[in-house]
């Protein structure tokens, strides 16, 4: 094999499972480190940095950094990444003096934003301190979208939502409440210099089956529902309630049922366990909540007696499963499950009644918008979509880097810059040795178990819907909590041409994951590592020719726990434990000279 | 060295042997030594071969003398007995070990001060008697733990690290022990390990002292230009002449060999050892083509390894004193002192 080249940024990036997992990349690592010292605030402004809500993410991200987590891989459960995000914004000072200062001189770029929901104030949160002028329109008499609208207030305080928002609408975006856009065409005219979409996947999707009509008012939609909820308009529900789908609105569902007066929730599943779609801890939370999970029930039929629901009827089915896909399926039997609401939460698409068709926004064959997937512009110049409004229903931290990448296509737009002249990713690379055998960052493989989150007593959380659930972690909890991140993010950096061949780094690695072996191709070489390679996912350093015996270095990144007892070994320092910082460039990066300028006064 | 201790993870796919355990349940406490010490290489080896052999850590017996070397069976098999002898007298600590528990798997770490300077004579007695141990030198050339002087294994015209010359002759431990009538005499190096787990093992399973030489390097006192125990040097004239694969009792002998090349050496517990020979015509069971061999190339500079000779045959100390096959310190009190009748019974015969 060829020397891996780890001056490419995505090799050491790829190392760090939580940043690369992240859609928004956060330097995850670099801020458990600073909570960690004891720096809440600076955790959390690394935090708002690339994912803008850590108050919120902290609660509900769908961390996609926690199946991730290198700590999973050796046997354990992942580090509580996200909640170690909300330990940042519970514990952080004020932080006003530290925000981005808006410039009163504004750069006569006027933007309008559909939608007030993450993505857009992701834009706005870009582009503000630039010096545009941004309108942000919501149908809703809140900003907040469907964090405000779908996610109940027992997961996501309503405090909590109004301050993070509030940071970005403070920075003078000119915030229209009440204000649904009706036509697309109409705001065209109104000579903003770019529009930004991100209404969300705001439409339910629909079960129709026999007696859905006559069932009517006992039969919701899950988000509508939801949303209705969070605004006060219902209060209640029936004693025995079932909810359709098995992903995280149908968790927020049933949890939220309790909370309405009902006693008996089941969660109906058409498919068995491993092929749900709810995260594991939404799911275990509701389960906390003794919320019944039926699975393998397929609906067939709302039964209606005296123009009222009383149940609905499914099919038992059976399923043939090989390898984790479903080979073949029957139907086994049929049973009726008496209710007295349903709640339909099987999924919700994006619907843009408001776009004109004949205006140059093309929509593909399931009437969904044409976004391009790097500069997110539609196939009219100048209109951009983020969020769930451009592919379909995501999440949070996905809209967030949306808005990231919206905002730097805007910019170069409003500058008559080609929107792909984007700025590479960038890596610093920095040795974290102190001493003989100290080293900037706390090394010591810590085998603490993953702490445990506490909640509100389950006799108390369902008096009000507003009561928070989960407690956050203690101070206590945090200091273990933040010990077991392994920091990826502190890489073995190999020199080849010190190496000695000692052996000292293969006989101290914890993990067997460096081996001094022959060359060969790919397929040839692994079968020579000294531990067997697990994920062929995970990348493969491999180095040069050794000095003496032309031998290579080879290292499975996918055992290394980043204990830096290698490069304590190395008589010669060929390994050095490095901090790899990754710059990921935002719009403000791309101002050409006026930027460079504007830093180079403040300095 | 290192202030932070090896820690144990668990791994998913880690491979356990037949005893069930893990390798890591071979290792011992975190070393002392310098980083990138050879020693701490011979270490893994050492700990490697154990767990591919399955040897119980309660049967094995880990003996040292004083100095570096004689610091590593703190760092291999904690769950070993041991004994760590004053300077130079291992091997009579090994000998009275071995006599009151012939069952125990017996490994002795000394060095090149320890073995071939001020216990020479211990060592040789070792080799005479032919006592059931693995015996290692890790071999270095200068006395490390006294800052760097010339050892007894030092080459004539090698360079200590501040220059001086040393213009003694060196003592060969592999010679040395052919000429002595020794049973086992190998040589390897700390940087190969494909080389060194085989031979540990063989000289575990030889019945007989099995005297293995390794050259390791002292990275702080002896791995600069003029040295001749360096990694650079060592690697520059390595010569292995015989490749040794160690096959266990059960395993079948898989791969086909030509006669010529290949020299099979059977051992009293039914495992063999495939002699692989550099050259066809060496003939590492005979005592004179071993000395004759070792001769002609060690002049030429070159570091000789491999298993260089093997008589696994000649009787070791318990066979030749014709001890019971129970070992002593399982026999009963009353049959090892049977009392004043049994022994006035046996002065009978001798008056």
């Amino acid at each position: 094999m060829k020397r891996t080249d780890t001056s490419n940024p995505d090799f050491f990036h790829k190392v760090v499972d939580c940043q690369w997992g992240c859609p928004a990349h956060t330097d995850v690592p670099e801020y458990i480190r600073m909570i960690a010292q004891g720096d809440f605030t600076g955790a959390y402004m690394l935090n708002r940095e690339s994912n803008i809500f850590p108050g919120i993410l902290g609660r509900v991200c769908d961390r996609p950094c926690e199946p991730a987590c290198r700590r999973g891989r050796t046997n354990e459960k992942p580090v509580a990444i996200c909640r170690l995000k909300r330990v940042a914004a519970d514990h952080r000072d004020d932080i006003s003096d530290l925000m981005p200062v808006i410039p009163t001189q504004k750069n006569g770029k006027k933007i309008a934003l559909v939608g007030a929901g993450c993505a857009s104030l992701a834009v706005a949160n870009d582009l503000m301190p630039m010096g545009y002028e941004c309108t942000m329109f919501e149908a809703l008499q809140v900003p907040g979208g469907l964090m405000r609208s779908n996610i109940p207030a027992f997961r996501l305080p309503a405090e909590v939502l109004d301050e993070e928002i509030a940071m970005i609408t403070d920075m003078g975006v000119d915030l229209r409440l009440n204000s649904p856009i009706k036509s697309m065409k109409d705001l065209l005219k109104e000579g903003y210099d770019a529009v930004f979409v991100g209404t969300g996947a705001p439409k339910g999707k629909e079960l129709k089956l026999p007696g859905r009509e006559q069932g009517g008012d006992n039969i919701h939609i899950g988000i509508a529902w939801l949303e209705s909820v969070a605004f006060g308009h219902i209060d209640k529900i029936g004693k025995q309630v079932l909810i359709i789908g098995v992903g995280n609105t149908a968790m927020d569902c049933c949890r939220t049922s309790l909370r309405l007066g009902a006693d008996n929730v089941k969660v109906i599943a058409r498919k068995p366990r491993g092929f749900f779609k709810a995260s594991d801890w939404e799911l275990e939370d509701a389960e906390e909540e003794n919320v019944d999970i039926v699975i393998n029930h397929s609906p067939k039929e709302f039964v209606i007696e005296g123009g009222k629901l009383v149940g609905m009827k499914f099919d038992v089915m059976e399923y043939d499963i090989e390898g984790g896909r479903i080979k073949e399926q029957r139907v086994t039997d049929e049973v009726f499950i008496p209710c007295d609401d349903v709640v339909l939460a099987i999924g919700q698409e994006n619907a843009f009644p408001w776009i004109e068709r004949d205006i140059g926004i093309e929509f593909d064959q399931w009437d969904v918008p044409v976004v391009d997937k790097t500069t997110f512009e539609s196939t009219l110049q100048g209109v951009y979509f983020g969020g769930d409004a451009a592919f379909g229903p995501e999440n949070i931290i996905w809209a967030v880097e949306h808005g990231h990448q919206a905002a730097i296509s805007i910019h170069q737009h409003c500058h008559q810059r080609p929107l792909t002249e984007r700025l590479p990713v960038t890596m610093n690379l920095g040795s974290r040795k102190m001493g003989i055998h100290e080293w900037s960052y706390s090394n010591n493989f810590d085998p603490a178990a993953r702490r445990k989150m506490e909640h509100v007593p389950l006799e108390t959380r369902f008096k009000q819907l507003t009561t928070e659930v989960e407690l956050g972690f203690t101070w206590e909890q945090a200091k273990q909590e933040v010990e077991r991140c392994l920091n990826c993010d502190i890489q073995t950096v190999f020199t080849d041409d010190l190496c000695i061949e000692c052996d000292a780094c293969l006989d101290i690695c914890p993990t067997d994951c460096l081996t001094i072996t022959r060359n060969g191709d790919e397929e040839d070489l692994v079968t020579r590592l000294l531990a067997p390679r697990l994920e062929k996912d995970q990348p493969l350093f491999v180095s040069g020719e050794l000095k003496q015996t032309h031998r290579v270095m080879v290292k499975d990144e996918n055992l290394c726990v980043h204990c830096g007892l290698c490069a304590e070994r190395c008589p010669t320092a060929a390994w050095d434990m490095q901090k790899s910082l990754l710059n990921f460039p935002r719009a403000s990066d791309h101002d050409g000279g006026a930027a460079k300028a504007r830093e180079g006064k403040a300095a | 060295m290192t202030y932070i201790a090896k820690p144990k993870i668990d791994m998913p796919g880690e491979r356990r042997n037949e005893i069930g355990l893990r390798q890591r349940d071979y290792e011992g406490a975190l070393s002392t030594l310098c980083a990138g010490c050879g020693h701490d290489s011979i270490t893994a080896a050492i700990v490697q071969a154990f767990w591919e052999l399955a040897i119980p850590p309660e049967k094995v017996i880990k003996l040292s003398g004083i100095g570096c070397s004689s610091k590593t069976p703190a760092y291999f098999i904690s769950g070993a007995h041991g004994f760590n002898s004053v300077h130079g007298r291992m091997p009579s600590v090994a000998t009275g070990a071995l006599a009151g528990n012939r069952d125990l798997v017996c490994i002795a770490v000394s060095g090149d001060g320890d073995s071939l300077s001020i216990g020479f004579g211990q060592f040789g007695h070792a080799v005479r008697r032919n006592i059931n141990m693995l015996y290692i030198i890790e071999n270095n050339g200068v006395y490390g733990l006294t800052k760097g002087q010339f050892s007894a294994s030092a080459d004539p015209g090698s360079k200590a690290k501040y220059g001086e010359v040393n213009r003694m002759k060196a003592i060969d431990p592999v010679a040395t022990t052919i000429a002595l009538g020794g049973s086992f005499a190998a040589r390897s190096f700390s940087g190969d390990r494909e080389q060194l787990v085989p031979l540990i093992k063989a000289g575990l399973r030889h019945p007989g002292c099995a005297v293995l030489d390794v050259v390791s390097p002292c990275v702080t006192f002896n791995d600069h230009v003029g040295s001749t125990k360096s990694y650079a040097h060592t690697r520059e004239h390595y010569y292995p002449a015989v490749h040794t694969d160690f096959i266990p009792p059960s395993k079948e002998i898989k791969a086909s060999y030509d006669e010529g090349e290949v020299m099979p050496v059977e051992l009293h517990d039914g495992s063999r050892l495939l002699l692989k020979k550099t050259d066809a015509d060496y003939d590492p069971s005979s005592r004179s083509a071993a000395m004759r061999y070792l001769e002609e190339h060690s002049s030429q500079g070159q570091v000789v390894t491999g298993l260089l000779f093997i008589s696994p045959d000649l009787p070791e100390m318990h066979t030749i004193s014709g001890t019971a096959a129970q070992p002593l310190a399982r026999t009963a009190y009353e049959d090892l002192n049977p009392g004043q009748a049994a022994l006035a019974e046996l002065q009978k015969d001798l008056k």
